[in-house]
Parts: structure tokens; sequence; C-alpha cells
């Protein structure tokens, strides 16, 4: 086995790294990308029919699960009718999340669909370049989408566009190390130890208790380079930066 | 489908009592015109510090009088990355990191994490494995709703029935340290099987507390369901409609309520729940009370499948038979050479899953708890993804409770059971 396992090596090396995982393990079957697998869902035919240019790519992932690739661009479009046709009915969006799989390879933006009537689930992901993280909100279709956006935003750093509340929601809202899901991110942080504190003591509670934080919310302005201009936001810290729109 | 609806003993008029007494409401209507005072709403913090947050849940609430307009809870305080350490570990080593989050059903969270990668990597676990978890995950979902119950009682003003029921949660507690070794933290879990097998007699423990659970039940039940106060502060309030629900991505008991009937163990069955004889109750109203009866419920469906898996428990291998996955035994890698370099070699270069991805979902005792593992072919994940239930519970809680009074802001809390470890995470 390669010894870059954990690190995410460069694109090339994905496929001997993978290769290597598989041997002397259980002869898996194949998942071949280009459809090769039959999709176990009938949604994935229809969705492709539906949408024959949406559709980028579906595989068959862990035996029975289906995957549908599709343009990020129209995810808004695919997710309402995928939501609001009778026949799919995929009216429980039981996550948000995203995959960064290291390496400068794009970042990937996946919704686990459920139809409570139909009992079918479908697995839609959207790959996004890291030079461009930005993606259409699916709060209007699904409000339980809000905070598990908030959440993807908060720890990969994509920012969806139409979100209401787009802001940090487990990190401190004057987090300055940027996205720590990422794979460039280290873990222990960027800072050192002795920053991180100064900054911690320095933060003013007072800030959190302000009424902008409960009137008028605007969306925080996201850097969309892998290194994002979160560090701008640190000189706000401690200095009621609750409503700053452009901190750029 | 075999779901029931919960029968009511308890008339609904929040005016009138159980026995048509009237009852003093603590709910006035809020309808009623205000005059033009030129007010201005008052900002309320509640938490992070506070035992009606159940945890280091922070709400921000602005309040027009008594009468909350808006909330906006804040969350992170208890934020570990878990998912970020969960990169830098085998994929055995991040079963410590499961009970950490839930630890109020640790079990449940032990199970949910090896059912993902087990289904990831494809390995079907022995009989005996799948029945030893059915009795771990509803022991634990039984002891996650019994922690619910007594803080949900204390929220109402009741003390006696949260004694009631952390005397049975100790039992659980026994229970776990029994099998585990700990009482919270249990890491239980391996891929492949358990950490070891049930320990002898505890399987008489276990049949002992399903026993003399559903007595406790009775106790609270007559202490809780008709009481004036308890059914006046709850009924009502915190109301939510089956289709808002499911939008706002409820699940668990909370979206039951509200009267819809999906639970993971009835809809996508995994270790033979479709075998069990059991029910899932829900609720009409999807407000504080109907989730107030369904957990109750629930807790006595779960009694019904603990007897069953007790009955159907088979003898035999506990842990998969497959070198690639199991540990040899301590005896063996203590007395012959190949086992000692096999346990080596599983130890510090860990299992390898495909690379693949893999969701897999379970019923927790909060709701739907999903993993989401994505292997490289190597030994770690590339990422785990937890989807909390309380998590995704909590972001309705604005709106459920804009419009209601201050007070039933903490039963509208206390009714969507919550953990803060799993929602920080």
């Amino acid at each position: 086995m390669t010894s870059d396992l954990g690190s995410g090596g460069s694109a090339p090396d994905f496929g001997l790294v993978a290769a290597g995982g598989r041997k002397g393990h259980d002869p898996a079957p194949d998942t071949a990308e280009a459809g090769n697998v039959p999709p176990v869902n009938p949604s994935v035919t229809a969705l492709r029919r539906q949408f024959p240019d949406g559709v980028l790519r579906n595989r068959v992932c862990a035996g029975d699960q289906d995957v549908v690739h599709i343009d990020s661009g129209r995810v808004a479009e695919i997710l309402r009718w995928l939501h609001e046709t009778p026949d799919q009915h995929y009216d429980h969006l039981a996550d948000v999340t995203a995959v960064d799989h290291g390496g400068g390879r794009p970042i990937e933006v996946v919704y686990q669909l459920w139809s409570i009537p139909q009992r079918s689930a479908l697995r839609v992901k959207c790959e996004l370049p890291l030079d461009a993280l930005e993606i259409e909100s699916v709060t209007g279709i699904w409000q339980g989408a809000n905070w598990l956006e908030r959440e993807v935003y908060d720890l990969f750093g994509v920012h969806f566009r139409g979100h209401p509340d787009l802001r940090r929601i487990l990190m401190p809202e004057n987090y300055a190390e940027g996205h720590p899901l990422r794979k460039d991110f280290p873990l222990r942080g960027r800072f050192s130890r002795a920053e991180q504190t100064r900054r911690a003591l320095t933060q003013d509670p007072e800030d959190y208790y302000m009424p902008g934080e409960i009137g008028e919310r605007t969306p925080q302005v996201v850097a969309s380079g892998a290194d994002d201009g979160d560090e701008a936001k640190a000189s706000g810290a401690g200095a009621g930066g609750e409503g700053e729109a452009d901190v750029l | 489908m075999s779901s029931s609806t919960v029968e009511y003993a308890v008339r609904r008029n929040p005016e009138m009592g159980p026995h048509g007494k009237p009852v003093a409401s603590p709910t006035e209507p809020f309808d009623a015109p205000e005059p033009e005072l030129g007010s201005q709403t008052m900002l309320v913090n509640v938490g992070p510090q506070h035992p009606a947050t159940h945890g280091v849940l922070r709400l921000v609430v602005e309040l027009d009088g008594e009468t909350v307009v808006s909330v906006v809870p804040r969350l992170g305080y208890l934020h570990s990355s878990f998912e970020k350490l969960g990169e830098y570990r085998t994929w055995n080593q991040i079963v410590t990191l499961t009970d950490r989050m839930d630890y109020l059903a640790p079990l449940i969270y032990n199970c949910a994490y090896v059912m993902a990668v087990e289904k990831l990597m494809g390995i079907e676990v022995t009989e005996r494995c799948k029945v030893a978890r059915v009795i771990c995950m509803e022991m634990d979902r039984i002891f996650s709703h019994l922690l619910w119950l007594g803080t949900w009682s204390i929220d109402v003003g009741a003390f006696t029935p949260f004694l009631y029921a952390f005397q049975q949660r100790e039992k659980v507690y026994t229970l776990h340290e029994a099998l585990t070794g700990a009482r919270i933290t249990t890491s239980s879990t391996r891929i492949g099987g358990m950490m070891a097998d049930l320990p002898e007699g505890w399987t008489k423990g276990v049949r002992e507390f399903a026993d003399n659970l559903p007595a406790t039940l009775d106790e609270i039940d007559g202490l809780l369901t008709c009481n004036a106060i308890h059914v006046g502060r709850t009924q009502g309030i915190g109301a939510i409609s089956a289709e808002e629900a499911v939008n706002h991505g409820l699940t668990g008991a909370n979206l039951r309520a509200s009267g819809v009937p999906y639970d993971v163990r009835k809809d996508r069955p995994y270790y033979d729940y479709g075998s069990y004889d059991f029910e899932v109750p829900i609720g009409c109203h999807g407000d504080c009370y109907d989730r107030y009866l369904v957990r109750m419920e629930e807790m006595r469906q779960s009694v019904r499948i603990l007897h069953q898996a007790l009955d159907r428990l088979p003898d035999g291998p506990m842990d998969v038979e497959d070198p690639r996955i199991s540990l040899p035994s301590k005896t063996d890698c203590m007395s012959d050479m190949e086992s000692m370099i096999h346990h080596f070699k599983l130890i510090t270069e860990g299992i390898p899953a495909p690379a693949e991805d893999c969701w897999f979902s379970v019923e927790g005792s909060k709701g739907e708890l999903g993993m989401y593992v994505v292997g490289d072919g190597g030994p770690k994940p590339v990422r785990w993804r937890i989807r909390p239930p309380s998590f995704v519970n909590l972001s309705a809680i604005p709106k459920l409770s804009e419009g209601h009074l201050m007070a039933d802001l903490i039963m509208i809390n206390a009714s969507l059971d919550i953990v803060l470890g799993e929602i920080d995470r």
C-alpha cells in the first residue's frame, strides 16, 4: 500500500491507491463509472430521460445505492423536479454534505434524498471546482436544508446562492483560520496555539448579544479560492463585526 | 405498514382537564389586539449554561412582552471536530469517537457507524451479532428516552418522574458496564462484530430490565399523562403539521408526532427488523404533548422488541470469521507467531475500504441517524459524515416556538429531545 493514503495524493495517484487498497479484498461488484451497472432506483432512468444533459453520470455504490452526478448549475431545477414530480416525490432531504477528496480535485456537494411515500433513496452529487465554490441553495425546496447548508458553508466554504442566512454555524463567526474540513486544513488549525488563545481571549462576548444578530442579516461574502479571504475578517474580531457584509 | 395512532385518555381542550375539570391554562391568547405603545422588543439570552437548554445550547430570544418573536440558536460550544478527527484514524479507531457524540444512546451510535462501514466494505455480520446489536440499540433507545422523560418532567415542574426514570437508567448503565466496561463511552462495536461476546448472565440482566420497565412507565404515565399542569403546558404547544415537519427534515418521534409514520426500522429495515413484531406509534397533532405520548409508547414497543430479540438470540460466533477483518484471539496472539503478526498487521495497517461511498441510516433515539462514509481504498476514510438527527430537529425550533410564550419555548426545546454532543460534534 502506498504511503500517501491519508494525505490525498495528486489525481493520477488516486487510481493506484484505490487499486492497491482493493487488493486482497472481497471481490465487490465492479462499480464502473459510466452506468455499466444498471441503476436500482427507477428514478435514475426517469431523471436521465427528463434531464439528458443535466445528468452527467450515474453509478451504483455499496451494492445497491444509486448515485447521480448532476450539473452543478442546475441543481435547484433538478432537485425541485425530484421533489415535486408525483412519481418521484423525494420529500425528505436526509442530508446535505460535501466531500473534499484533496489534491486539488473538485469538492463534491452531496444531497441524500429519501421519498417517504415511495420508500426509495437517491444520492445526488455536484462537483464544484475549488476556484468556483458556489451553488444554488435548496432551502426554497426543503427548509430543512437551512442548517445543513450553513454547515457545509462553515466547514467547506461552499457558498450557497439564495440562502436566507448564510453564516458559520459550528465555528465562531469570527473564526479566521478557514474551513476546517478541507483537506488542505491542518488538523491542529492554521494558527499557533498561542495565537488561537490570544484570539479567544480578545473576543468580546457582547458582540453575540447584538440586536443585529436577529435583525438584518447580511450573508457573508465568501472568497471563491482555496485560500479564502477569511483572514481579513480576523481584524474585525471583537469589534462588533456581526453584520459586515463586505469583508474583503 | 403496521402503525397505530395513540389513543388519548385526555381531552384536548386546553381549558379543560382530564375529567372535564377546568384547568388554569398557562397559554393566554396571543392574538389579543395590542395597543400601539411603540414598545420595543427585548433580547433574552438563554444558555449556554442553563439546565433547561439540555446542554450547551444557546438561544438568543427576542421577546415582545412574554411572547417569543424570534429565536436564534447558537451552536458550536461543544464542537470537537469529530468528522475531521475521523479522517486521521483508521476505520476501527473511529468507533470511540461515535459514542462521544450521543452520550445518551452510545450503543446506537456505535452500531450505526460500523453498520455503515460494513455496508461499504460488503461485510455481512453473523446472526448472533445482528441480534446482539438489536438488543443494544433497543436498550439504548429506552436509555435515551428515559433521560428525555426525566428532564422533560423537570422542565414541566415535576421532579418525581425524573427520579423514577433515572432509577431505571442506572440499570442500563450497569448493563453497559457489564457489556463494555464503561458506563457511557461504550465503544462496544468493531468492524465485523463486537468488542467481545456478551458476558455471562448479561441477557438475564437485560430481560430483568425489560420486565421491570413497564411498571415504572405505568407509574410515570399515571403521574404525567393526565396531569393538569402537564396537559395544560404541552397540548397545542409547538405544533407542526405533517407537511411542514417533513419539509423541515424532522425525523424520529418529532416527525411521527405529526402523523407521518416514517420509521427507518419499518421503511428501510436493517437487521431483520421487518421480522420483529412491533408498532410505530404516531400522533396526530404534532404538538409537545403528542411527542411525549409517542416517546412513551416507543419505550413500550422497544421493550417488546427486546423480549423478542432475547428469545431469538442464537449461539455461535459473534465476529465475522474473516482474517482480513477480525482480530485473532488474545490467547493465540500470545502463543503463536502467526497470530501475533496477523494481529500486528491488522492493527497497524487497518482494514482497507473500497474507493466508494456509502450512506447508511438507522432509527436512532433522536431520529434518523445517518452515517455517510467515503473510502479511497485505504484504511482511513476520506470523509466520515454523521447526519445528526438532533441538529436537523433543532433547526425547526424558530418555526415551532415563534408566537408562543417564553415558558413554552422551554417545553418545545425539551420536546425535541436534543443532545448537544451530537449537534456540535
